[in-house]
């Protein structure tokens, strides 16, 4: 699918040059289009919008009417508030239990390493099987595929009980491994990568085979490469998928020293400061401020694997 | 021997580069899966588990809860898809006569909210639904609108977690809808305009027909994500006001971990499982063309 400029405007453009009357009205319907599409986005965009204003008035000003939609006297106290009061507590990774730090903070790097750990994994093992599926013909891989697109419709919460008998047999729960290890198993990768490898010409996976080279250094220096977009859309939806997971961390995980940042943030809510909207708001921004960051720098490739039907829901 | 010999040597490549994420699928997605369709049929506690036969599912459909649950998830679903489909359907529409760089811009809007978690809008919807100093009453107020209790009136609240869900534009159907009107063939709308067709006519006589490709796809991730909706129901009502907006997977998280009653909970996710498949058939039978341009 091409996003070339449109028949629409293209037609426009035409018309609008045939008569002055024409044109004005042209511009008068395109104003009022383009003022639908931006009440539409603002109200699309007005929980975002109020989060970060939220996030820096004073927890004060945040109980009082009328609400400042643009704060009069903004402030990172509430920030400084988050960090101070959240609880401090260790980090549970690489033996460094005795680095007491703020919760928030902690939570901060637990979903972090997660987040890029999973993705690493995830994407190096999808683009091996992907690879395997698009241009290695073994026995049973048809079958072996077709059991993966039919895993493809089984719902999340099928597994959710299963998963957890199994993490609790294994002594997994409240650790970092638990929540970890089941989230591996992913089966949309594997499709979008096998179906991205398959268009690529076999030429050069030949001609590295004839130059003697080993089939794992093939596929490093020759299919990962070439696969590289496909993989990049892989990770970035992993990525946002691990940040943004909440049920099953929040399942796993009871030692609030390992929460991730959303099950902090439910825990935080719960807490005595349920209803310090500025408090709990300025920690929902430093939730999402990576996320946003993260989407303004690969924008191009969120917009490419949603076009592939790279994503589920 | 010898052949077991030679197919090693032919294929042990193959199997390893399938072979993690193979060994994980089976641990982590099939094994769980029948281990799903075992539970079902048993009484199961941390310890131990025996065969109960079919009283889980039994307990499932008896159950008032259940049944109420399944319906404020109907509720949610077809009112949610309903509303995505028609608002990215309308808003990639108006998008399509403006240059590149604004559809890119606006596209980037629409789709921002959905980088974030669910808990994080929440969170905030839970601050705007807010009844003494939420920005909403406030808002209603202005027009002289009595103060509504958003979350904590039994009767609204559903609604409630439903409004905040659709008045935020899908970004995947605005991005998908776009791409794909954009690709619809210039020379269509011009016969059409040759034998005379208004906007309107083109509009529902090629641009509708031939978008139910993109229509249908959406039309499935959106139920499939509608009937599993339950980070919002956690978090912004917990189920309540008296199990009001309880979902099926917020009674699926609850049966397994505040009842610990495996077995009944997985009873509850294959008949949501079936549920989903039933109605993505559904949706494939009726709306499946063979539209090619």
């Amino acid at each position: 699918m091409t996003t070339e400029p449109t028949t629409m405007a293209q037609s426009a453009t035409l018309t609008r040059t045939q008569s002055a009357g024409r044109n004005w009205r042209d511009r008068f319907w395109q104003i009022v289009i383009l003022a639908i599409l931006m009440m539409a986005a603002t109200v699309s965009l007005f929980p975002l919008y109020w989060l970060f204003v939220t996030a820096i008035t004073p927890a004060s000003s945040t109980v009082k009417l009328p609400p400042e939609l643009i704060p009069a006297n903004p402030t990172l106290e509430n920030v400084v508030n988050l960090i101070r009061l959240s609880g401090t507590g260790g980090l549970r990774v690489l033996g460094l239990e005795n680095v007491q730090m703020s919760r928030m903070l902690l939570w901060f790097i637990n979903t972090l390493l997660l987040a890029l750990v999973s993705t690493g994994i995830h994407v190096l093992f999808d683009t091996m099987a992907g690879y395997a599926f698009a241009k290695r013909k073994f026995p049973g891989s048809n079958v072996l595929f077709w059991m993966i697109l039919a895993a493809l419709m089984i719902p999340g919460q099928v597994t959710l009980v299963p998963l957890y008998l199994m993490i609790t047999q294994f002594k997994l729960v409240n650790t970092f491994a638990g929540v970890l290890l089941p989230g591996l198993a992913d089966v949309i990768g594997i499709f979008l990568l096998k179906q991205y490898i398959q268009t690529m010409p076999g030429e050069l996976e030949e001609a590295a085979r004839m130059d003697g080279a080993s089939e794992w250094k093939t596929f490093t220096s020759v299919i990962v490469p070439l696969a590289a977009p496909a993989m990049a859309v892989t990770a970035i939806f992993a990525f946002q998928r691990y940040w943004n997971a909440f049920l099953w961390p929040l399942v796993i995980l009871q030692n609030p020293d390992l929460f991730t940042l959303q099950v902090g943030l439910s825990y935080l809510y719960n807490s005595e400061f349920g209803t310090n909207y500025g408090f709990l708001m300025s920690g929902a921004a430093l939730a999402s401020i990576p996320m946003i960051i993260f989407f303004f720098a690969f924008q191009r490739y969120f917009m490419q694997g949603l076009r592939v039907g790279a994503v589920k829901g | 021997m010898r052949r077991i010999i030679r197919f090693w040597h032919r294929h042990k490549w193959s199997y390893f580069f399938i072979a993690p994420s193979m060994l994980l699928f089976f641990l982590f997605i099939g094994y769980p899966v029948l281990r799903a369709v075992v539970l079902a049929f048993q009484r199961v506690t941390l310890r131990s588990s025996e065969w109960v036969g079919l009283k889980n599912f039994a307990d499932v459909f008896s159950s008032q809860l259940f049944l109420d649950a399944m319906w404020h998830t109907l509720i949610y679903a077809v009112f949610v898809v309903a509303a995505w489909i028609l608002s990215s359907l309308a808003v990639a529409a108006l998008l399509q006569p403006f240059n590149n760089k604004v559809q890119s811009l606006f596209r980037g809007a629409f789709y921002l909210p959905y980088v974030t978690s669910i808990i994080v809008i929440s969170l905030v919807w839970i601050y705007i639904f807010q009844p003494d100093y939420g920005f909403l009453n406030w808002l209603l107020g202005l027009f002289g609108i009595p103060r509504v209790l958003w979350l904590q009136d039994p009767d609204i609240a559903l609604w409630s977690l439903i409004l905040s869900t659709i008045l935020i534009v899908p970004g995947t159907g605005v991005v998908l809808y776009s791409a794909s009107i954009g690709s619809i063939p210039r020379e269509l709308y011009e016969a059409a305009e040759v034998e005379g067709a208004n906007a309107v006519q083109k509009w529902w006589g090629i641009t509708v027909p031939l978008l139910k490709p993109t229509t249908l796809y959406l039309m499935v991730i959106y139920t499939i994500a509608g009937f599993q909706v339950f980070e919002r129901v956690y978090i912004m009502t917990g189920g309540g006001p008296i199990n009001r907006t309880t979902t099926i997977v917020q009674l699926i998280y609850m049966t397994a971990f505040s009842d610990f009653n495996f077995g009944r909970a997985s009873a509850q996710a294959l008949v949501l499982f079936a549920i989903i498949a039933a109605f993505s058939f559904v949706q494939f039978r009726f709306l499946s063309t063979d539209v090619e341009y």
